[in-house]
């Protein structure tokens, strides 16, 4: 631990040895202008020279794992994992990041999260799944993501998919909408899978398409709340609905389909959505995976492809749509090809300012981290742990506190800070139910409320970098994570919120480690300067050091994706 | 900028696409601040109330232990209360337990029949304070949201308080602001009024001088490297924005609306030195200021135990917070322009349930219940509709939800067939086509 926290501060007398004039700026990016690496990167930058647009810079190291770790799993660097990146000299490091966060545990759990909120898994009000559905639901969607299960078979088995709603978590796919008539399912999988707004389709083709929801039955067991999902051909006869008419199950493309008694309607839709060929399917997952981790959507809303909202570059998507195809629907393949795109590295600063630049990836774009990153990065920074609670008094929404947000399975498990910082409603399956702009409750309340004032003040993490106590006294044990994940931290961890420990520490290495931890990399000289400054000023040591995680949590750079 | 501007939840339409759908209407009648548009309006000539203090009963009170006694109906119905006190209106009774209250009678009015049938928490609460029943594909905002979206910022609300505000905590029952989207979610005030010093979330740090906040200001500012390099950003626009409108609270003469300490000691003992009592003298502070929707959240009424055993203390703290409220805005002549709405999102079983496990209590009870309103244009010394003779039916003028929130909006000068944003036709309130059950406003106490 020590070793670790000295290099750190070696590291920084070294940057700091470097004279850079207009530091914060060459903080984020890097100074040359940035090389096309392949064909995402062709196909961007010729858009932005035709018009006119000039790319940003390539972002920095530290600014570069701090972004993948958050876009690709949710999760915060640890200052050690930062430090080491920075340090690392290798020539491709950052792909071999990519790998590795593509292969962690964190990568299952935050992507399980984003598809619960377009799959809508919650409990109760007004999706109405019941606990253990929603928790069977969840576990589904993350055996598929762990298994890193083809994209057009996870749509299969949710389309087609028979059984209890507490034994096959994805029949639930039927159950988590606020109505179950065909209309309803047919606006959800057309939302869903196809990216498309159906209640502002023609009516005909809506209830084209409705017919082929229109023979699924539901039925209650002797088990409580326990629901079963069918195929049921007899349903056929009871349609009366004006609008769905069994004889005309039309495609949504306008082609007739041929339904056989006997045969689950769903079915034949499935397969002739997850073909290559489906003008929706490929193009619909392609741009929403290129949003998720570029921040803006090639058509944009990523869910609300339509003949007049057309893509800003159509060959882009065609490529990522043609790549998807060829790779038999691995979407770790694409996360890879965007990742590792020069596009995707580079940085937040503008060359050109203008929203069209910014809507054709002139640079990348700031984004509030959403409230579950947040509010994990803060117990992650500080070692302390959130109260999460369910309005539905059952045994499976009990959530040991030191589980991470991103984890949770179910909507209605939450927290009061995760309501505040705009979590997913998970009602409606819309992307834009996660909100992520800034409000000034928001604000009021990283920069003074009680819950975010207790976790630095009482943070022993926070007080082994200061070496001083935390306040409040009891046992937070022992001192988390660099002493888990480093082969060094052995020994050093436990001592943590020992009297004896509390050291009188150089400036320097309080505050090196307090940026790598919080901000993933080094002060530069100017901030420095600010800090023992604003030490001098300061009567208690300990509020210094406070003063500064403070300060630095509520920066935008710890606040916004960049 | 290349943000996404995903500022609500719920289904989001562009601009170009309302125009294609044909939703703009140049008469200005669909309002929202997601199409750039104008704020919506209140018509001021027709509105007689500027603030709504609603006393959100929590778990849903007994309505014969409080506003609709029965003591003729037997102890199997009334426990141990059967002695209904006269109020300072004759011939209106109230429980024995809401002395002071009883003395308060001529300022409100009692809702004897409000009814919805429905006996679960969740879908009772959305019900009784959205209009609406669940289950069409929309979340509906409550009557909270509704009131910040007319009288909120969008519509000249000018406060650095939020426009709607919950006292502590939030309901968490169901989404308030439903699709109208967090913007339009209470702010919660956390802490306890009844505290030395009310710490209101965000507003009041304990252990950080005015000095310290200064110094610590200045500190962040410094060190904001990434806001310097991207200043005109909108993202970062709007960072700077939200960080001056909090501290204009932290440091501003904003925040001082929640010092109780700015209060005489007389009129703090007289609301009672309690969560409850001090939420009330807040609340009333609040609505001096301009706020134009304060929810009371009081918890703890779901008693299904031993109720005659809680409701001795509980209705002590509630009567002299609820009764002292209404004095005191009556003597600062706010009671004319201020809507007191208590109630919960249903009553509580008639018969007492005296075996074990319940031993004396009472189940939820959605058939009948009663609410009460006052002030804001409401007449008082009233009473509306009335339940049978054990409380157990409506027996005359039912109350539908529907009926009480458009009597409200009505009042506040919220028209009620005005549109709220949303892709799909939707109103500020339900009406018979679209499926509510309704009796009609409250014309008589209007």
């Amino acid at each position: 631990m020590k070793t670790f926290f000295a290099a750190a501060t070696v590291l920084w007398a070294a940057l700091g040895g470097i004279p850079v004039p207009g530091a914060a700026a060459n903080l984020f990016e890097s100074d040359a202008p940035p090389k096309p690496k392949g064909r995402i990167d062709e196909l961007v930058f010729a858009k932005l020279q035709k018009m006119g647009a000039e790319p940003a810079n390539v972002c920095s190291d530290g600014v570069f794992i701090r972004r993948a770790y958050l876009d690709v799993i949710g999760t915060l660097p640890t200052g050690k994992e930062a430090y080491e990146f920075i340090k690392d000299q290798t020539p491709n490091k950052r792909q071999a990041l990519i790998d590795r966060l593509l292969e962690r545990d964190e990568f299952v759990d935050y992507w399980t999260m984003k598809w619960s909120e377009l799959l809508r898994v919650k409990a109760e009000f007004p999706i109405n799944l019941w606990p253990n559905a929603a928790q069977a639901y969840h576990r589904w969607i993350h055996d598929c993501l762990r298994q890193n299960m083809p994209y057009d078979r996870f749509v299969r088995e949710m389309l087609t998919a028979n059984g209890s709603n507490f034994r096959v978590g994805q029949v639930n796919f039927y159950r988590a909408v606020q109505n179950k008539d065909p209309q309803t399912l047919a606006q959800t999988a057309a939302l869903t899978f196809m990216g498309a707004r159906a209640e502002t389709w023609s009516k005909e083709r809506l209830a084209g398409m409705s017919a082929f929801f229109s023979q699924i039955g539901y039925k209650q067991t002797a088990e409580w709340k326990e629901e079963i999902v069918f195929f049921d051909p007899d349903k056929t006869a009871s349609v009366t609905s004006n609008a769905v008419q069994q004889a005309a199950a039309v495609f949504p493309d306008g082609n007739k389909a041929q339904l056989t008694p006997g045969r689950d309607p769903r079915e034949i839709f499935a397969d002739w959505l997850i073909t290559p060929q489906n003008p929706w399917f490929t193009r619909n997952i392609a741009n929403r995976v290129w949003s998720w981790l570029v921040g803006r959507g090639i058509i944009q809303e990523p869910d609300d492809i339509r003949p007049d909202n057309p893509p800003v570059n159509p060959e882009l998507l065609a490529y990522l749509e043609k790549e998807l195809v060829a790779n038999h629907y691995n979407l770790k393949h694409l996360y890879k090809l965007i990742l590792n795109s020069t596009t995707y590295q580079l940085s937040s600063i503008p060359k050109t300012k203008s929203p069209e630049a910014d809507a054709n990836f002139a640079r990348y774009p700031l984004r509030r981290l959403e409230a579950e990153v947040l509010i994990d990065a803060l117990n992650q920074i500080t070692g302390t742990t959130e109260q999460y609670s369910s309005a539905i008094p059952e045994p499976f929404t009990f959530i040991p506190e030191d589980q991470r947000s991103i984890t949770l399975p179910d909507g209605s498990i939450s927290s009061a800070f995760l309501e505040m910082f705009g979590r997913s409603g998970r009602d409606t399956g819309l992307e834009s139910e996660s909100y992520t702009r800034i409000t000034a409750d928001q604000r009021l309340h990283l920069l003074n409320s009680s819950h975010i004032q207790r976790k630095i003040e009482t943070s022993p993490k926070l007080a082994a970098i200061m070496g001083t106590n935390p306040a409040g006294g009891g046992n937070y044990g022992s001192y988390g994570k660099f002493g888990k994940n480093g082969k060094r931290g052995g020994g050093g961890g436990g001592n943590a919120s020992n009297a004896a420990n509390v050291t009188e520490k150089k400036p320097g290495e309080v505050v090196g480690s307090l940026y790598l931890v919080i901000l993933s990399r080094l002060p530069t000289p100017e901030e420095f300067k600010t800090v023992t400054e604003y030490f001098q000023i300061t009567s208690a040591k300990r509020e210094g050091g406070r003063d500064l995680a403070w300060a630095l949590i509520n920066s935008a750079e710890f606040l916004y994706r960049h | 900028m290349s943000k996404k501007h995903n500022s609500n939840s719920g289904s989001r339409i562009s601009r170009r696409e309302a125009v294609k759908r044909g939703l703009v209407c140049t008469a200005g009648l669909w309002l929202t601040d997601r199409l750039g548009f104008a704020a919506p309006t209140v018509e001021p000539a027709k509105a007689k109330a500027k603030s709504v203090i609603q006393i959100w009963m929590w778990g849903g009170p007994t309505h014969l232990d409080t506003f609709d006694p029965k003591p003729d109906a037997g102890s199997d119905y009334t426990g141990p209360l059967n002695k209904p006190i006269e109020t300072n209106v004759s011939g209106i009774r109230v429980s024995e337990l809401l002395p002071e209250t009883a003395k308060q009678a001529d300022k409100y009015s009692i809702i004897r029949s409000m009814t919805h049938g429905v006996n679960g928490h969740e879908t009772a609460s959305y019900e009784v304070q959205t209009g609406r029943k669940p289950g069409d594909g929309k979340v509906y905002p409550g009557v909270g949201a509704v009131v910040s979206l007319f009288k909120g910022y969008k519509a000249g609300y000018k406060g650095l308080i939020p426009p709607y505000i919950v006292l502590t905590q939030p309901q968490g029952r169901f989404s308030e602001s439903g699709f109208l989207g967090s913007r339009y979610k209470p702010f919660a005030t956390g802490g306890d009024p009844a505290q030395g010093k009310f710490a209101v979330e965000g507003v009041v740090a304990q252990g950080i001088t005015d000095e310290r906040q200064q110094a610590r200001r200045k500190f962040l500012h410094e060190l904001n490297s990434l806001e310097h390099a991207t200043k005109d950003d909108p993202q970062m626009v709007a960072l700077n924005q939200a960080d001056k409108q909090a501290y204009d609270l932290i440091l501003g003469d904003a925040g001082k609306v929640f010092d109780l300490a700015q209060e005489k000691d007389e009129i703090r003992d007289r609301y009672g030195r309690t969560t409850f009592g001090q939420s009330c003298l807040v609340a009333r502070r609040l609505v001096e200021r301009g706020v134009p929707y304060i929810t009371i959240n009081y918890q703890g009424w779901d008693m299904h135990k031993q109720i005659f055993q809680n409701l001795g203390r509980k209705m002590r703290e509630m009567d002299k917070g609820m009764a002292s409220l209404l004095q005191d805005l009556s003597d600062h002549g706010l009671l004319d322009s201020t809507i007191v709405w208590w109630g919960g999102e249903f009553g509580r079983t008639p018969k007492v349930q005296w075996e074990p496990p319940w031993s004396g209590g009472r189940n939820h009870y959605g058939k009948v219940f009663c609410h009460v309103v006052a002030g804001g244009g409401f007449k008082g010394g009233q009473v509306v509709g009335s339940s049978d003779d054990k409380g157990e039916e409506v027996k005359d003028r039912p109350v539908y939800p529907v009926d009480l929130i458009g009597s409200i909006y009505q009042q506040l000068g919220i028209d009620t067939e005005a549109r709220l944003p949303h892709a799909e036709v939707v109103h500020v309130l339900a009406s018979a086509e679209d499926g509510a059950k309704t009796a009609g406003r409250l014309k008589e106490i209007m």
